[in-house]
């Protein structure tokens, strides 16, 4: 697979954990081709952090002064007919307050306990958390979608080396090569890319992996 | 009733050196007519208490956008945000020393912005418990409560706000267009003196009770917003 293949098969399979009538706030980068894959009969409402409940797929018509509807990332959107513009205290309390059924987001590092770090690599990259943090403390459910590796070295880790976002938050992490369970004995590997074995994925993988007696196939 | 002044004589009466609340996320929903006006005043030493640090390039054709303005003109001294990935002036000057950073969960921020605005002394989160955000001078303390970690946050307060409305009638009530609402609101409870900016400035009754978002009373002053401020 190339990056772009690649990257539609991690956003396919995570696309399947997603229930009809979901509130979801999708991450940037692959989480957000998430909403691309999902079956006709799923109909989830997307929550953008900047303030939108049930945000559309692309902008409206009408909308043709720019700057003042904007979804998490800065790019033009709109609400869908039946949705709201909230401001940020409410936005942030429906992260909180445990409103948002499901959360797919990316990462620069997992680990066996659930940690996730994903906004700052000290004396590199310093963005800020933004909504990163309330975020994961707040969903019900914290999907990780992200490649399993980058630059051929492990992200899913024994323990985050990296500052975190939040601990023993996620749930679930979908990568190109295989879906782990996070579970209080260790992460479990439930299914696996057919492309790969089980000696492969745990070579790319710090952390040990637990290889559940019902592994399926991510392509099936 | 709020005083309608030009956006100048709103920006003559913020000293050199305030603390100042900018409403916004990525620029949309910054004032930007005040925000220029304030770029054009040559005060600075300004702490800027804003969601980001808007982003360069901005959608009105502006090359710095918003609140970005100001870091160029390193006119802040201290920036209090949640993020500031956008706007890479915003690390070339922290990485200089001659820009203080203070990163705060989004979340938190709001609250801690609602709280300074609510007369609460702070705000327990479980938001940033285990990460360095428990090491930040914004935390009072990390508490355990019920078995169940929290951080103390401290409420934010600024002798100026600058928000922007879409609407905006004579008694200053404000009505937001799309998702400039954003942190406008909030801001509007937590300062001093609350300047505001209107795309439109509308008669009484225009905007009906039930659609005002944010009561008028809590705003001070009034502009009118310029088209394409750049």
């Amino acid at each position: 697979m190339n990056r772009e293949e690649t990257r539609a098969f991690i956003a396919r399979r995570a696309a399947r954990e997603l229930h009809n009538g979901d509130v979801v706030n999708l991450g940037i980068g692959v989480p957000s081709l998430v909403s691309a894959y999902l079956p006709d009969d799923v109909r989830v409402t997307l929550h953008a952090e900047d303030g939108i409940v049930d945000e559309g797929p692309w902008p409206d018509p009408s909308n043709t002064e720019p700057g003042y509807i904007i979804d998490a990332s800065g790019r033009p959107t709109s609400a869908l007919p039946g949705g709201s513009y909230i401001d940020s205290s409410l936005s942030f309390a429906l992260m909180r307050g445990g409103h948002i059924d499901c959360t797919v987001l990316g990462a620069l590092q997992v680990d066996a306990e659930g940690n996730i770090a994903n906004w700052i690599i000290p004396g590199k990259l310093v963005p800020g958390m933004g909504g990163a943090m309330d975020l994961v403390i707040g969903a019900k459910r914290v999907i990780v979608a992200m490649e399993h590796t980058v630059k051929g070295a492990p992200k899913i880790m024994k323990r985050c080396t990296l500052p975190l976002t939040a601990v023993g938050c996620v749930n679930l992490i979908i990568t190109n090569m295989c879906v782990l369970e996070v579970t209080p004995e260790g992460l479990l590997m439930t299914e696996i890319n057919p492309e790969y074995t089980v000696a492969e994925v745990q070579a790319a993988t710090e952390a040990e992996l637990i290889v559940s007696p019902n592994l399926k196939s991510m392509a099936s | 009733m709020p005083k309608f002044i030009t956006p100048e004589e709103a920006v003559a009466r913020i000293p050199h050196g305030a603390t100042l609340m900018v409403g916004g996320f990525m620029g949309c929903g910054n004032a930007h007519t005040l925000v220029t006006a304030l770029a054009n005043s040559g005060k600075g030493e300004f702490t800027l208490i804003c969601n980001d640090g808007a982003v360069l390039n901005g959608p009105d054709g502006s090359e710095c956008y918003g609140v970005a303005k100001l870091i160029r003109n390193r006119q802040v001294k201290r920036l209090i945000a949640s993020h500031v990935g956008l706007n890479p002036e915003v690390g070339q000057q922290m990485n200089e020393g001659s820009l203080q950073v203070d990163l705060i969960p989004q979340g938190s921020f709001a609250e801690m912005i609602r709280a300074g605005g609510a007369g609460l002394g702070g705000v327990l989160t479980p938001t940033g418990v285990g990460t360095p955000v428990e090491d930040s001078p914004l935390v009072y303390s990390a508490v355990e409560l019920e078995g169940k970690r929290y951080l103390m946050m401290r409420p934010l307060r600024a002798e100026f706000a600058l928000v922007s409305g879409y609407y905006i009638d004579r008694k200053g009530n404000i009505w937001y267009r799309g998702t400039t609402r954003n942190f406008n609101h909030v801001m509007a409870l937590a300062a001093d003196t609350v300047i505001a900016e209107a795309d439109y400035i509308v008669e009484c009754g225009q905007i009906a009770p039930e659609n005002v978002v944010t009561p008028g009373i809590l705003v001070d002053y009034v502009v009118q917003k310029r088209r394409r401020t750049l």
